[in-house]
């Protein structure tokens, strides 16, 4: 944990890179429900930024906008330099087509918090089902590369399993290596740990810890304040649709300015 | 009735093999003598009809063992299997398209479907067969050209086009489409919208997903019922006499006609259909196994499988456990 700590303040400390992901005055409804209010958020390549916030303060639903899972009623969304979901056509964007959105989804992977993992396939074909039928990489490369990504989560055993036969929390392992074998350049994390019994949720965090440190530009809502604070180059605090504090984890964890953000923290420790 | 071990241990004095306590106890399965009862006279009854049936001086038995392998009859199995056959399979391909009109976020194509399932599922069978056989006086000619206007680039006399035969394929193909797409529909809804969610973050388009993810993982659920109406088409086919197409119940009737061997007649038919149910319900098996993939307690089993179940189920059961001598409380 403490050396992790450090590698992480050390990375953070480096020369600030580019931001890959630029949200910018993101607005959302559903219905009458406005979910998103004017959010504006940077994250710069090779960092981890966590969202906090209390259920329904709209953090889960701004990662499902950055793959455009969701659309946006307003505002853009700018992952490595592309507008996502949109095409800029003089002043207007037009929507994209699937298939185009498809393509840039590509780029981007994502953990959800009940794993989705495909049943009827087992856990090798789930990672090389994207590699080999999208990206069209040859299936031999694509099995090769998807056991080296089961051996680093700690599941080289479990290739030929079904979901079905694995725990939780090895599921939530190869749902990471699935989004691991599209080579993205951004991490989305939906709560990964929340749908696992206590003790399964270490091995995720482990997994995510050095994913972390091998310089993955992740963006991961979830309540573990512990991981928050021990990885977290950015953490996020949300409430209502917006963003209430935001800073580096020592900042919004140890020191909050704001009484909500207070509140909230006093509630999951 | 139930002595208890502890009792037993307690009485000699001598310390228990085991460390028994005063509720072990050793259990004796209730006794079930009306089960032997009820049996036997079930038993009794069905002898005593087989009995009736096979000493009837009214069944010619010769008579049917002569008509199973009649030239006619067969002809007659061979146009059901047919009929089947193609009703299915040109039925299932519009039940796909039904039931994806119905999912569609188009209001016109969800109507369009509704009012096609309400339409072919509300009115009998038997009608719409009479219906379609009588298209001739309906519509005197069909044309392929531009609605609303005079220009046709094909046309043909209904009489001449619509056969006997195309007006049952027609009818039955027709029907079992409103039926199967409800079936399609409820398969593509069984499955979990997360799939959707985790094949787009993965960058496959929407039909990618349609095909590798959601209709695998559907089919699990559509092939059950899909079996069910592929027997009852098979059935069906029957009500085609209809109008006068020649499958094997209107074989049957057409030969009794003439020799008024009626009762054998239908024996013989009905002896066909039972074989031909039970020979399709074999690849159901294998259907499901395969889609059952992943969800192995839902895999029905093989009848192989089956057969030596029920054996090994004659068997005396495996050794019981050995006592739990030891508690640790984590």
């Amino acid at each position: 944990m403490s050396t992790t700590d450090t590698a992480r303040t050390a990375g953070a400390a480096r020369t600030p890179t580019r931001p890959l992901v630029e949200i910018r005055r993101v607005r959302k409804s559903f219905g009458a429900h406005q979910v998103l209010r004017d959010i504006s958020l940077e994250v710069p390549e090779g960092t981890v930024t966590v969202l906090l916030g209390p259920s329904g303060s709209g953090k889960s639903t701004l990662l499902r906008c950055i793959n455009h899972l969701e659309t946006i009623d307003g505002g853009r969304i700018i992952v490595d330099g592309e507008l996502i979901g949109y095409r800029q056509a003089g002043h207007a964007t037009h929507e994209m087509t699937p298939r185009q959105i498809a393509r840039q989804r590509r780029g981007i992977g994502m953990v959800f918090q009940r794993f989705n993992l495909f049943p009827h396939m087992t856990a090798l074909e789930n990672i090389t089902e994207a590699p080999v039928g999208i990206a069209r990489i040859p299936s031999a490369t694509a099995k090769a590369r998807a056991r080296d990504l089961l051996d680093r989560v700690g599941l080289a055993d479990f290739a030929g399993h079904y979901p079905s036969q694995l725990s939780g929390g090895q599921q939530q392992r190869v749902a990471i290596a699935r989004a691991l074998a599209m080579s993205p350049k951004l991490m989305l994390f939906d709560e990964p740990t929340s749908a696992l019994d206590p003790e399964l949720v270490g091995d995720v965090l482990d997994v995510m810890r050095e994913l972390a440190d091998d310089g993955m530009t992740m963006i991961v809502v979830t309540h573990e304040i512990g991981f928050a604070r021990g990885v977290a180059d950015q953490v996020v605090f949300m409430d209502g649709g917006v963003v209430v504090e935001s800073g580096t984890a020592a900042a919004v964890i140890d020191t909050p300015q704001r009484q909500r953000t207070r509140n909230f923290l006093e509630s999951v420790r | 009735m139930t002595a208890t071990r502890g009792a037993d241990a307690r009485a000699s004095a001598a310390p228990p093999a085991f460390d028994a306590t005063d509720d072990d106890v050793v259990a004796i399965p209730l006794r079930r003598p009306w089960r032997v009862v009820g049996g036997a006279l079930v038993l009794v009854l069905v002898a005593s009809f087989a009995a009736s049936v096979l000493t009837n001086p009214n069944i010619d038995f010769q008579a049917i063992g002569a008509f199973v392998f009649d030239p006619r009859i067969l002809d007659g199995v061979g146009l059901t299997l047919l009929i089947t056959f193609i009703a299915m399979v040109v039925s299932t391909f519009l039940a796909v398209v039904v039931a994806g009109m119905r999912l569609s976020s188009n209001p016109v194509l969800v109507s369009v479907a509704w009012c096609y399932v309400w339409v072919f599922r509300g009115t009998p069978l038997l009608v719409q067969i009479v219906l379609w056989g009588y298209l001739g006086l309906l519509y005197e000619s069909l044309t392929i050209g531009i609605p609303f206007t005079d220009i046709a680039f094909w046309q043909a006399d209904t009489n001449a086009l619509i056969s006997a035969f195309t007006a049952g394929l027609l009818a039955l193909t027709l029907n079992q489409a409103a039926y199967s797409s409800e079936i399609v529909r409820a398969g593509m809804l069984s499955v979990d919208e997360g799939q959707r969610e985790a094949a787009a973050s993965l960058g496959m388009s929407p039909l990618y997903t349609f095909r590798r993810v959601l209709l695998p993982q559907a089919m699990r659920v559509i092939i059950p019922p899909m079996g069910n109406e592929t027997i009852s088409m098979l059935k069906n086919t029957s009500l085609l006499s209809v109008i006068a197409v020649l499958e094997l119940y209107t074989q049957a009737t057409v030969i009794s006609s003439q020799n008024l061997k009626q009762v054998e007649l239908l024996i013989v038919a009905s002896l066909w259909y039972l074989f031909l149910t039970s020979v399709l319900s074999i690849p159901q098996y294998y259907l499901e196994r395969r889609y059952g993939r992943g969800s192995s307690r839902s895999l029905p089993p093989t009848p192989l499988q089956r057969l030596r179940r029920a054996i090994d189920a004659r068997r005396p059961g495996p050794d019981p456990a050995p006592e739990t001598k030891e508690v640790r409380v984590v």
